[in-house]
């Protein structure tokens, strides 16, 4: 029997040592395999528990945090402690439902990764890893009021430093509140994800970088600096016919004047009282669409603005406008008259959905970024800049990993056009659509928009885009400001509609400079 | 980490000296090594029950209940070393035991008492107390097995009956086979404790095996294994699921393949030198503090730790074997051998569970798992093999060995 004693002893070491193999292969052999094995969620946890720097505001307000805890399966939380306030900005950091915003496009940054080789480096020498705070340009005091003054409206705030780029405020409603989503609690974290995406209002989309809407009027800025740099009018002269409507060529329909007004003149007076008519047949037997077209892309429509943010879109500027007929587009012979030479603009089978183009309709559409850059060129002599939410980025040890880019994006106009277009807009505020936005002691300008969507003629997006500063030569903060369409309100025009919360926010900003 | 957790160290550690001297006062030749073995086992279980109730929603008083039922566990301890002087005492009551076992084993079945949790029927409650009788089966069936054999051996070892290459013993031989496998059948489709059910055929197996040297019983059994394994997979549900997710728990890592996948990542997380105790995560992986205490040992002892658990498990079945080795009373050589074919065994099936080196079973570690009725039933099981290393050892001064048995020595080695 001690024979089979031995044997059995034999055996069971024989199972042991099995267990002892596989040991060795999931603690050592396979043990990176399996830590980075993309089902295993604790490299997350580690993750999501890791130091992380901090976003501030400008004048150095928190804006999201981490905060040590001690017990629980994470080591440290996120925390924004203004709630709602900035979340278009700096996004949210979640477990595992993603990041957004700032959280996003530095997170390399806020957990301190630079590059393999200088992290690897780093933990040779023993050091721990640098996080890196972010400072921004961001203004709580413009913030504020861009929330207060838009309320409880779908619609979008941008504010801007036309000279510099940088980037005030960036407000849309409805907003979220990041701290859910950053919860350490992971299902409650997933059931506040899943209800903001359930809404139908889509809180989690950053309107003023991700969202495309009709710029409606103050698009006509765009082919006013069209018309004036390619030369083929200026500011007083022609005089477009006063008149309800332009009907293009090629079709029967008419395109209206807002509310079936009566309106013409020079294109100052097309400019400051909004005349549909008048720019859509500038822009048709004058101008032609590869003029505007490429004015538009000038001034950054179908290029993503360098901001550094996620995912933010290009606004589109429509080029095809249809097969060219081989002849020119006849015209008006009141125009004709005041010409000194004959324009040839080509006629095309889609004409007249360059009359619409023109007027900020057909298929133009741009994010409320776009259209406060479009005011920031124009107070910029003629460039646009570049626009950026983050001023510095600065590790832990005290080095500055990123400054903001000063250097302008592109130029949209030349420097004479935007001084012009600087004066007509002043004059869009003393005496045109947007007298509402006046402030005492401010010099302004603006453009107003009332953009139709669809055919649906009773609900309209409210626009403005203005400047404002203590010299028209140089203003110091461009804005744009949507109230989106809402059937319940029906029709909003961008003077009575927007323009007031433009002021409020420019007053805002006037106070805390 | 609780705030009571020093006293309650307090108390294990004091059970344990006790243990010592209960040891040395009734059984002072018995082997040294294996209870300062079980406490390290039963030490490292507390530390780490102890430190998963912090971790684990419902596991606060844990710690509280594991130190009263090594109190318990030491008290029966005392008690077997106490009630029975010599091992040959059990040997007189064999068929108690054969039928004590099969009644346990069974019990978890009766209506009323028997309770099904995470669906194997393996509790019972008998007013306020719950547990699972088949913890104690396994002991009550060994000294059956081994009174049994001591006394079939030779029948059965002379047998001869001719079937194709094979040459098995007589079929009437082979009952005590046969009914083994038709209760771990019982075990395993009705109570669905795979685990047990495996163990205890394996024990009947491999002690035909060492009581006659004849590797036929081994074969047998593991074809009959076979039948019965491939018969329950093929019938039964949870059979299937074990075996599925033991071929390719990678198939649904977040479903089914969740427990055994999270045990691997634990052990992964570990390394060579492991987290820390406390700095690891082991609370994601269900049921740690019982069938999957290994792999939060593993996480936070890391591959030294773990394997330290196996050097521990090693000892105690080496010892256990030597034991039956210097045991010259063929009982008492069995049963050393049963007990520590038992102790390996279980501790072998559920190690190689978590790390999906066999089917995973829901049975616990032995001294290490939080549970009353496995802690109390293997300090039961130590205390019988410490009483038969003392009387191996005593052998010159007690009673003279059965007639057969140096015959049998020759025979058999």
């Amino acid at each position: 029997m001690n024979k089979q004693i031995v044997r059995l002893g034999v055996g069971l070491m024989a199972a042991y040592l099995v267990l002892f193999a596989q040991l060795n292969n999931l603690q050592f052999f396979s043990a990176d395999e399996l830590n980075a094995h993309p089902s295993n969620s604790r490299p997350l946890v580690a993750d999501f528990g890791a130091p992380r720097g901090e976003i501030r505001a400008a004048d150095g307000t928190v804006l999201a945090r981490s905060i040590e805890l001690d017990d629980g399966a994470f080591a440290r939380r996120r925390e924004y402690p203004l709630g709602p306030l900035f979340s278009e900005a700096t996004g949210f950091f979640s477990f595992d439902s993603g990041s957004d915003g700032l959280e996003r496009t530095w997170d390399d940054e806020l957990r301190g990764e630079r590059n393999a080789l200088e992290d690897g480096l780093r933990e040779l020498l023993g050091g721990a890893s640098t996080t890196a705070d972010i400072t921004t340009t961001l203004s709580v005091d413009v913030q504020t009021a861009a929330r207060d003054a838009l309320g409880e409206r779908p619609g979008s705030v941008v504010v801007l430093d036309p000279q510099s780029g940088a980037v005030l405020s960036l407000w849309s409603w409805p907003p979220y509140d990041p701290n859910p989503l950053a919860s350490t609690n992971t299902a409650e974290a997933r059931r506040a994800r899943s209800a903001l995406l359930a809404d139908p209002s889509n809180p989690l989309l950053p309107r003023t970088t991700r969202e495309l809407f009709f710029p409606g009027s103050t698009f006509k800025v765009v082919t006013a600096a069209a018309a004036l740099d390619a030369g083929v009018v200026d500011l007083d002269s022609p005089i477009f016919a006063t008149t309800e409507s332009y009907t293009p060529p090629l079709t029967n329909n008419p395109l209206s004047n807002f509310g079936g007004a009566q309106c013409g003149g020079p294109l100052r007076d097309l400019l400051r009282r909004s005349c549909n008519a008048g720019m859509a047949q500038l822009a048709v037997e004058l101008l032609g669409a590869d003029p505007l077209v490429e004015t538009a892309r000038d001034f950054g429509f179908g290029s993503v603005p360098p901001i550094e943010l996620p995912d933010v879109v290009a606004s589109v500027m429509p080029d095809d406008f249809g097969a060219d007929l081989g002849r020119s587009v006849e015209v008006a012979p009141d125009l004709l008259a005041q010409l000194d030479e004959i324009p040839e603009v080509p006629l095309t089978d889609d004409i007249p959905s360059l009359a619409q183009a023109a007027v900020g309709q057909f298929d133009v559409k741009a994010t409320p970024l776009q259209m406060a850059l479009v005011a920031a060129a124009i107070a910029n002599d003629g460039e646009v800049p570049s626009p950026h939410v983050v001023q510095s980025v600065v590790d832990s040890e005290g080095s500055v990993i990123h400054e903001a880019d000063l250097d302008p994006w592109r130029r949209a106009m030349s420097q004479e056009t935007s001084i012009e277009l600087r004066g007509v807009m002043l004059e869009v505020v003393e005496s045109g659509t947007a007298q509402s936005m006046a402030i005492d002691g401010l010099i302004i300008g603006a453009k107003t928009g009332t953009a139709q969507i669809g055919a649906d003629i009773e609900s309209t997006h409210a626009w403005v885009i203005a400047f404002a500063g203590d010299r028209v030569d140089r203003p110091a903060v461009a804005i744009a400001v949507i109230v989106e369409a809402d059937q319940a309100v029906g029709e909003q025009t961008g003077g009575r509609v927007a323009g007031p919360v433009a002021r409020e926010v420019l007053e805002a900003w006037s106070r805390q400079r | 980490m609780p705030a009571d957790l020093l006293p309650f160290f307090g108390v294990v550690l004091g059970l344990l000296l006790v243990a010592h001297m209960v040891l040395r006062r009734f059984a002072p030749l018995a082997d040294p090594t294996i209870l300062p073995v079980v406490a390290l086992l039963n030490g490292i279980g507390y530390v780490f029950i102890a430190r998963l109730a912090s971790d684990v929603g419902d596991a606060e008083s844990l710690p509280g209940q594991q130190a009263t039922w090594t109190a318990v566990g030491i008290a029966a301890f005392t008690a077997t070393l106490i009630v029975i002087p010599r091992i040959k005492v059990l040997d007189n009551y064999r068929y108690l035991a054969a039928i004590t076992g099969i009644v346990l084993l069974v019990l978890p079945l009766v209506p009323f008492i028997g309770r099904e949790v995470n669906s194997a029927r393996i509790w019972v409650r008998l007013g306020p107390i719950n547990f699972q009788p088949g913890e104690f089966a396994k002991i009550a069936l060994a000294v059956f097995v081994a009174s049994y054999l001591a006394e079939k051996r030779e029948i059965l070892q002379q047998a001869r009956f001719s079937l194709g290459p094979f040459t098995l013993p007589e079929p009437k031989h082979l009952a005590p086979v046969m009914v083994a496998w038709g209760v771990s059948l019982v075990v395993m489709v009705a109570e669905k404790d795979l685990g047990s059910s495996l163990l205890l055929f394996l024990l009947v197996v491999v002690m035909l095996w060492v009581a006659t040297a004849r590797v036929s019983y081994l074969l047998a059994g593991v074809a009959l294994f076979a039948i019965g394994g491939w018969g329950a997979a093929m019938r039964f549900e949870h059979v299937q699921d074990r075996l599925d997710i033991w071929l390719d728990p990678w198939a649904d890592p977040d479903g089914v393949g969740f427990q055994p996948v999270e045990a691997s990542f634990a052990l992964a997380n570990g390394g060579l030198t492991g987290t820390g105790p406390g700095r690891g995560e082991p609370y994601r992986i269900p049921e740690v503090e019982t069938d999957f205490i290994f792999a939060a040992i593993g996480e936070e002892l890391g591959l030294v730790g773990s394997v330290g658990i196996l050097i521990a498990f090693v000892l105690i079945v080496s010892s256990g074997l030597r034991i039956a080795i210097g045991t010259r009373d063929t009982f008492g050589k069995l049963l050393a051998a049963a007990l520590s074919t038992l102790i390996g065994m279980q501790a072998f099936i559920i190690i190689g569970g978590v790390i999906r080196i066999v089917p995973l079973t829901g049975i616990t570690l032995p001294f290490v798992s939080y549970g009353g009725s496995s802690l109390v039933s293997n300090y039961v099981l130590i205390a019988l093999l410490l009483r038969i290393s003392h009387d191996g050892a005593a052998r010159p001064d007690l009673g003279e060995p059965r007639s057969d048995q140096r015959v049998t020595e020759r025979v058999g080695s």
